[in-house]
C-alpha cells in the first residue's frame, strides 16, 4: 500500500510552491495581520468577542487550522506561519531568499538534550492551564503572541534554523503530531539518488535556498512531524529529487520507525485537554468555568489538577495498563510508545467535533468584529451590527458523532496495522476498549 | 480480492447509514406545561440543565442576578432578556426531541460566549446514533477492514 501521487508532475504547482514569492507574500500578509491582532488587542475592546485579537485569532485562525489545515494539509500552517518570520529574517540577514552573507546569528545548533518536544508538551500544558483567560482577554492574548515571537527571535539569534519551531513553539508539537494523519507528504523520490548526493544541497543550503531550516535530511524522513513544509529543499535539491505526495490518510502512523516517546505522551495530553476543552467551554457547569477563569484561586488549582492529572497521568496510566493487559513482546515502553499513535485519529475527530461547536456558536462574531475590529463602533463593511445567531445548529449533532464515529474506526484500524507489524495482533483489543472509552466520553460531553 | 475489499467498504457504509436512521424511542408520556425560573448570573444559568418531554410546553423564566444576560435557545431559535429586576420569560413547545444547548446572548463579560446551559428534549438521539455508529466503526476496524500499514503486510 504504497499509493503515492507527486503533485509536482502538474508544472504550475511546482511553480507555485517553489518561486519564493506566493509562499512569502502569503506569509507577510499574515504578519501583518498578526501585528494588528496584538495592536487591537492592546488598544481595542476589553470584550473578547468584540475584539479583532481574540475572533481573528482563537476563532478564524483557529478554525481553519483544525477543520481544514492540519487534517488535510499537514504541516502547511508551518509553511506560512508569520510568527518565526522576523526572527529568520534576522537570523538568515535576508528578508527573502539567501544572499550570500550571514545573518545576526551566533547560529549554535540545539542542544541535544533538548532535542525532544517535552518542552513543547509542557508548553501546551501551560497555555492549557491559562486558557480561558488567554481565549476571553484581548490583552492577555496579544501578550502571549507577542511573547511566542520574541522568544522565536531570541532563539533564531543564537540557534541555527527554526529551533523554535521544532523544539519549542506549543502549537508546532500539536500540529507534528497530526500532521501524521494527513494526506500530503513531502518526501524523496528515489533514495539511491540522495544516498550517491556528497553536497546534500537540501540539508547545507545553496544558492538557491537555505538548508533545510527544520534541520531535517530529507532522505531520512519517515514522518511529517519533522518537516514544516518550507519547501527549501525543494528549491536547493540539485537532482530535482523530492515529491510532494498525495497519499493516503493515516499513512504515517502505522510503520516501524520514527516513534518516540515525547509524542506518544502528547497525543494523551491533545485527549486530555480536548476533553477538558469540551467540558469546560461547552458544559452546563458555570463552577468548572469560573475555576477555569480565576487563576491562583483554589478552584483554579483545583482546575490545573484536573487537566494535568487527564493529560499527564489518567489517560496514559490507562492506556499503559491496556498496553500491560495486551501481553506485548516489546519492552514496556517500546510497546506504549508505538501504540500510542493509534490515539492519532480519534485524537484529531475529538478536537474537530469540539471545535465545530466552539466555531458554530462563535463565527457570527466574525463578521461584526471585521468591520469594527477595535470595538471603537467602527462599521467599515455594514456588518458591525449583525446580531448573534450560531450556525450549523441542525446539522451539528450529525457532524459531531459522524466524525467521532469515524475516528473511533480509523484508531481501532490504524491500531490493527500497528499489531501487524510489530507481530503483536492482540494490541487491537485495549485500543479497542480505549477508543470507545473515550468516544464514549466525548459524545457524551458534546451530545449528552 | 480487491473488488471484495470494496464490497466491504460499501456494506459499512450502507449500515452507517441505516445506524443513523435508527429510530431512537422517547418517553411516551402525556405532554404538560414545565415552568422553570432560571437565574442568570455570570457565567451560569441555575438550573443549567432543563429536562422535559416531547411535546411539554416550556415556559422559561429568566431573570438575572447581576448584569443584562440573554437566553437563547438553540434549535428553537426562541430568546429571552433580563436585566436585574426585570426578569423575561418565553413560552413555547418543545416538539423534536434531542439536546439543545442554551447560551447567553446578550454580552455580559469575559467569559460570556461560554455561558450556557442544556435543555434535554426526551433522549438525544443524536448520542445514541453517534454511539452506535461509534461501535459499527469500531466493529468494522476490528474485524473487516484490512488494516493499512507503511510496511505493506499484514
Ligand atoms: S539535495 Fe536532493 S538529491 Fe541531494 S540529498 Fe538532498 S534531496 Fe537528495
Ligand atoms: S524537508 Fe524540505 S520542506 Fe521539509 S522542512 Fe526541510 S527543507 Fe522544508
Ligand atoms: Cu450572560
Amino acid at each position: 500500500m504504497t499509493a503515492r501521487f507527486d503533485v509536482l508532475r502538474y508544472p504550475w504547482v511546482r511553480r507555485l510552491v517553489v518561486s519564493r514569492w506566493p509562499q512569502y507574500l502569503v506569509r507577510v500578509t499574515l504578519l501583518a495581520l498578526f501585528l494588528l491582532a496584538v495592536l487591537v488587542g492592546w488598544l481595542g475592546t476589553p470584550v473578547g468577542n468584540r475584539n479583532f485579537a481574540i475572533v481573528g485569532v482563537w476563532i478564524a485562525w483557529w478554525a481553519v487550522l483544525i477543520l481544514v489545515a492540519v487534517p488535510f494539509l499537514g504541516r502547511a500552517w508551518c509553511s506560512v506561519c508569520p510568527l518565526p518570520l522576523p526572527g529568520e529574517w534576522l537570523q538568515q540577514g535576508s528578508l527573502l531568499g539567501p544572499r550570500g552573507r550571514g545573518g545576526w546569528s551566533l547560529g549554535r545548533r540545539w542542544p541535544r538534550r533538548w532535542r525532544h518536544i517535552w518542552l513543547q508538551n509542557a508548553g501546551f500544558t501551560v497555555l492549557a492551564l491559562f486558557s480561558a483567560v488567554i481565549l476571553t482577554r484581548p490583552g492577555v492574548t496579544a501578550w502571549v503572541l507577542l511573547g511566542l515571537v520574541l522568544l522565536a527571535v531570541g532563539v533564531s539569534l543564537v540557534y541555527e534554523r527554526r529551533a523554535f519551531c521544532r523544539y519549542l513553539c506549543p502549537v508546532g508539537g500539536f500540529i507534528g503530531l497530526y500532521a501524521q494523519a494527513a494526506p500530503l507528504e513531502l518526501r524523496v523520490k528515489d533514495p539511491a539518488v540522495c544516498a550517491a548526493h556528497t553536497e546534500k544541497a537540501c540539508y547545507t543550503g545553496n544558492e538557491q535556498g537555505f538548508g533545510c531550516p527544520w534541520g531535517t535530511f530529507p532522505l531520512g524522513m519517515v514522518r511529517n512531524d519533522v518537516c514544516g513544509l518550507c519547501f527549501e529543499c525543494l528549491r536547493t535539491c540539485t537532482y530535482d529529487n523530492l515529491a510532494l505526495n498525495i497519499r493516503p490518510l493515516g499513512a504515517d502512523l502505522a510503520q516501524r520507525r520514527g516513534a518516540k516517546l515525547d509524542e506518544a505522551f502528547k497525543a494523551f495530553i491533545l485527549l486530555g485537554s480536548a476533553l477538558t476543552y469540551a467540558a469546560v467551554f461547552l458544559g452546563p457547569w458555570g463552577a468548572l468555568k469560573d475555576a477555569a477563569y480565576d487563576v491562583g484561586a483554589p478552584s483554579w488549582w483545583g482546575y490545573a489538577a484536573l487537566l494535568v492529572g487527564l493529560s499527564w497521568v489518567i489517560l496514559p496510566g490507562l492506556f499503559s495498563l491496556g498496553v500491560w493487559a495486551g501481553r506485548p513482546r516489546l519492552s514496556w515502553r517500546r510497546a506504549f510508545t508505538v501504540l500510542a499513535y493509534a490515539l492519532v485519529p480519534l485524537g484529531l475527530a475529538m478536537w474537530a467535533a469540539f471545535s465545530l461547536a466552539f466555531v458554530a456558536a462563535s463565527v457570527a462574531y466574525v463578521l461584526p468584529v471585521l468591520s469594527d475590529p477595535f470595538g471603537w463602533g467602527w462599521d467599515l463593511l455594514g456588518t458591525a451590527g449583525w446580531a448573534w445567531r450560531p450556525v450549523l445548529d441542525g446539522w451539528l449533532p450529525l457532524l459531531q458523532a459522524g466524525l467521532l464515529a469515524l475516528g473511533a474506526f480509523w484508531s481501532v484500524r490504524t491500531a490493527r496495522g500497528i499489531g501487524a507489524i510489530w507481530g503483536w495482533p492482540r494490541a487491537v483489543y485495549p485500543v479497542a476498549g480505549y477508543v470507545a472509552l473515550m468516544t464514549g466520553g466525548m459524545l457524551w460531553l458534546l451530545l449528552g | 480480492m480487491r473488488n471484495f475489499g470494496e464490497w466491504r467498504w460499501g456494506i459499512g457504509l450502507v449500515v452507517a447509514v441505516l445506524v443513523l436512521g435508527l429510530p431512537v424511542p422517547q418517553p411516551q408520556a402525556k405532554p404538560q406545561e414545565r415552568v422553570f425560573r432560571v437565574t442568570a448570573r455570570q457565567f451560569a444559568f441555575e438550573p443549567p440543565v432543563l429536562q422535559v418531554n416531547p411535546g411539554d410546553r416550556v415556559v422559561i423564566e429568566l431573570r438575572s442576578s447581576d448584569v443584562v444576560h440573554g437566553l437563547y435557545v438553540e434549535g428553537y431559535d426562541v430568546e429571552a432578556v433580563a436585566e436585574p429586576g426585570q426578569p423575561d420569560r418565553i413560552v413555547f413547545v418543545a416538539d423534536r426531541p434531542g439536546t439543545y444547548r442554551l447560551r447567553c446572548s446578550v454580552t455580559c463579560g469575559d467569559l460570556h460566549p461560554f455561558m450556557g446551559g442544556k435543555l434535554r428534549v426526551g433522549r438525544n438521539p443524536w448520542l445514541w446514533k453517534g454511539a452506535a455508529l461509534a461501535l459499527w466503526g469500531v466493529t468494522l476496524a476490528l474485524f473487516a477492514a484490512r488494516p493499512r500499514t507503511r510496511e505493506g503486510g499484514r
